[in-house]
């Protein structure tokens, strides 16, 4: 499949595509680039029960694959990519996500990242239950797997562009003859930002069918395509034999197509009347949460803005192409993946351009918009492609630009240390070119690509900034940008950030609206169980290739009215018929969480393992607990001043502002230390957030290498 | 176009536009293999369920398996079906059907089989309009 069979190939490895079996190729392909091997590897039995597949097959790999003191940018540290027994069943909503497994470069841990796109399944459809990545290529490289003639390359891609949407078009134009050709094919792709900064993300296509044009999804979070690009991989390419309702060969394929059609039907009869992701996707949340107070505006000051209305889901459902079937794995009748289309480029290098912009997601517009004062949507619009196609995490993009935008407005940046750039809140311009620069890899754009966490460092040590102040406004943790939620109002979802594995990204825990709106968690206990079982649900959503979305931004008609309406008992029933439809295995829904929580324990000891994951690593800025300024203090000083008068029996009349913002402060920060201890005994760990070795046996993951890491701290 | 139309003063509940249609298709007479089916709720009139021909699940299909031929009946190209069932569960007729034997679904596509053997003349193929474009069909003049 070598293009014009023009392109020099480093290795070659050739092999029988075996069948799926029940949701799996019991194989995997291992890849070193540093030596130019390609091996298959097999999947043990104690890893299918063990660690399921996804997230469950990465970090099991990535474990045996680095060292105590391995950095993101060593050659062991490895690229893992795995979809799970479930990815690319076609019959259920939300089923062909790839998860994607690393060590950080911002965090210095393993992250993970659930993507859409095609590139998973067909991974598998070509015979392989992961790829893993390992080594550094001394040139640009691609990897080619074609499954359709059990061959996989690894190829010197001079020709090959770096940003996304230029490789999408590559694909298309070289690597495939035919349109049909065109449809079992998916790459994965960086981009010039992601070479030089720390916040790359990986580009995931998927053939669309109508627009005749590559899309992408992105794995956006922690740095993944900053390591593709330090290993200097282009792109890989998959080419899938074609994909049938069978191809993942389940036990019980009836028992997945009658789930499949009993949610078909209800996003059919009742999307419209709840979320409209069908004709909005995440947008649709923009509003919401300006509503009650959640958005972040300038850097998580605020948590809404008068200008909302300018960029909510109205304008998003406006300007995306309506009645096409934007799912991003084939089935997704919930559809959320829309584009703006004919979207012309008005800055860069590919000004002028006409292209599709995949999205905004909620996340982008909060994060590029409102978080940095921007309610321009075609400033979001322009952001938004650049990313994608520079390989830039918009979340990471967002936080840290809307940072930078405060630093600038305090007096710790100005236009001589920003090499020109004018980054106040709003400066729309500013932040564009600030992206741009991250892709060059030069001026204020190179500094501020580093992330939220490496800026505060370097403001204090060069330019003097106040080490507490940029602490206490850093949307960090653990070296993550925040994803972009309000979270001070909600003490279990400041613990749904700062307790989690890889970061603070809401994909482990979303509690603000059972904890601060519906009052569902009023004791620590609460907060504590809430925060065992959603996280745990959560991750099993990544050990088998499936999304989020489908679980509940649609929900029955009669959700509200059972006994825990927000664990949405009728879909994790859907989900439990699906698993063991897949695998011929019969499971309960309880076992589904035992399944999260021996990967989710693992994740915690790796995180122990390579020097993080302990109760000092939970820590949060106080931004996300509290107000920091006097400024966001008295923007909603009412609920404040009753906090003091009814939590604290203090009278504010007697106070000035800085004494009740201290007052406050004490009060909360020991309120998230109680939180710790409450979710550090729920989920069996010890009070410096250790697993214990009940646990890690109870789970059957105590194992010696294992142990070892946990010992030393017990 | 050609659709299929059922009379339910007609109809004696008798089923064997069910059993034609299934031997028809897939050579069994099996009602849960019939692109044809007539319900009996036991108050009111008999009801039948069939493809209509209004085309909302092209939309829907997310291969472009389902099309409208030239003659206005929407089918399926089973080569590019994924078996996703979308359009099952979005027909707003429920007249797209699934049976676990197939990977594909089937929808009735005025052969006209059934109209034959009725014994009471219930049912009958009509000429109604071709309905508007789906968008589908409109995105393939905009990119070709």
């Amino acid at each position: 499949m070598t293009a014009q069979g023009s392109r020099r190939v480093l290795a070659e490895f050739t092999y029988e595509v075996p069948p799926v079996e029940r949701g799996y190729t019991n194989q995997i392909l291992y890849v070193n680039l540093s030596n130019n091997t390609i091996t298959a590897k097999p999947v043990t039995e104690e890893m299918k029960e063990k660690f399921i597949g996804g997230r469950g097959f990465g970090l099991w790999l990535l474990w045996h694959g680095v060292k105590d003191d391995t950095k993101w940018n060593d050659p062991e540290n490895e690229i893992v990519i795995s979809s799970g027994p479930c990815g690319g069943i076609t019959q259920y909503p939300g089923s062909g996500k790839s998860l994607v497994v690393t060590i950080s470069p911002l965090t210095d841990i393993p992250i993970d990242s659930n993507v859409g796109g095609h590139f998973g399944p067909l991974l598998k459809f070509s015979g392989w239950d992961a790829l893993e990545i390992q080594g550094k290529a001394e040139k640009d490289v691609i990897v080619v797997i074609d499954g359709q003639n059990g061959r996989v390359t690894i190829e010197e891609a001079d020709d090959v562009p770096a940003d996304s949407h230029l490789v999408g078009h590559w694909l298309i134009n070289e690597m495939a003859e035919k349109e049909e050709d065109r449809y079992f094919m998916s790459v994965v792709a960086a981009g010039s930002g992601a070479e030089h900064t720390r916040i790359g993300c990986l580009n995931f296509s998927f053939y669309d069918r109508r627009r005749k044009a590559p899309r992408f999804k992105q794995a956006g979070r922690g740095g993944i395509g900053t390591v593709f690009r330090d290993k200097r991989i282009k792109a890989l390419v998959v080419k899938s034999p074609p994909v049938r309702g069978d191809s993942n060969h389940p036990a019980d394929p009836e028992r997945i197509a009658r789930a499949g059609l009993r949610l078909h039907k209800e996003i059919h009869d009742h999307d419209d009347e709840q979320n409209r992701m069908r004709k909005r996707g995440t947008p649709y949340l923009v509003q919401i949460m300006d509503d009650y107070d959640l958005l972040p505006v300038h850097n998580f000051k605020f948590g809404s803005h008068p200008d909302t209305p300018k960029i909510n889901g109205d304008v998003w459902e406006a300007r995306f192409s309506q009645g096409l079937p934007d799912g991003c794995w084939y089935g997704c009748t919930l559809a959320c993946s829309h584009a703006v289309d004919h979207y012309t480029v008005r800055t860069g290098p590919y000004k002028g351009q006409k292209v599709i912009v995949d999205g905004p997601e909620y996340e982008t517009i909060a994060g590029v918009g409102s978080n940095c004062g921007i309610f321009d949507p075609d400033a979001i619009l322009e952001i938004n492609f650049y990313c994608d196609t520079y390989g830039i995490d918009t979340i990471s993009f967002g936080t840290l630009t809307a940072f930078v935008m405060e630093c600038y407005e305090a007096g710790i940046l100005d236009k001589e240390k920003t090499g020109g750039l004018e980054l106040r809140f709003g400066n729309a311009d500013a932040a564009i070119e600030l992206l741009h620069q991250m892709a060059r890899g030069e001026g204020f754009g190179k500094i501020a690509g580093q992330g939220v966490r490496r800026m505060k460092e370097y403001f204090v040590k060069e330019f003097g900034a106040d080490p507490q102040f940029v602490q206490d406004i850093g949307m960090e943790a653990k070296g993550l940008e925040y994803s972009e939620y309000v979270c001070k109002e909600s003490l279990a979802q400041q613990g749904g950030y700062g307790l989690t594995n890889k970061g603070p990204q809401h994909d482990e825990a979303w509690l603000i609206f059972m904890d601060m709106v519906s009052n569902l968690l009023p004791t620590f206990e609460d907060k504590a169980e809430a925060l065992h079982y959603f996280p745990m649900w959560r991750t099993w959503f990544g050990l088998c290739g499936f999304c989020k979305l489908p679980w509940n931004d649609i929900v029955p008609p009669d959700n509200a009215m059972t006994d825990e309406p927000a664990k949405i008992p009728a879909h994790v029933q859907n989900y439990v018929e699906i698993f063991s439809g897949v695998t011929g295995k019969e499971v309960t829904a309880d076992d589904l969480i035992t399944m999260s929580e021996r990967v989710y324990n693992f994740q915690r000891v790796f995180n122990i393992r390579l020097s993080k994951g302990l109760r000092e690593h939970d820590a949060v800025p106080y931004r996300s607990m509290g107000p920091v300024t006097v400024e966001e203090y008295e923007s909603r000083a009412e609920r404040y001043d009753k906090q003091l008068r009814e939590l604290l029996g203090l009278d504010p009349e007697k106070m000035t502002t800085e004494e009740k913002l201290a007052a406050l402060r004490k009060y909360r920060e020991e309120q998230y230390e109680k939180l710790i201890d409450a979710v550090y005994a729920r989920r069996g760990w010890t009070k410096n957030g250790v697993p214990t070795l009940e646990t890690l046996k109870r789970l059957g993951i105590d194992y010696p290498d294992v142990v070892e890491v946990v010992k030393k701290h017990l | 176009m050609n659709v299929l139309s059922f009379d339910p003063e007609l109809c004696v509940g008798c089923h064997i536009c069910e059993e034609v249609c299934s031997d028809t298709w897939f050579k069994t007479t099996d009602v849960e293999r019939s692109r044809i089916r007539i319900l009996d709720e036991g108050t009111g009139p008999l009801q039948a369920v069939f493809c209509v021909q209004c085309g909302e699940c092209i939309d829907v299909c997310p291969t472009k398996a389902l099309y409208r031929d030239r003659k206005g009946i929407v089918r399926l190209r089973k080569k590019l079906c994924v078996g996703c069932l979308s359009c099952v569960g979005f027909c707003p007729y429920g007249a797209m059907f699934y049976h676990p034997d197939y990977l594909e679904p089937f929808n009735c596509i005025v052969c006209g089989q059934c109209v034959k053997a009725c014994p009471a003349d219930a049912l009958s193929i009509v000429e109604e309009a071709t309905p508007a474009p789906t968008v589908t069909e409109q995105w393939e003049t905009v990119v070709g």
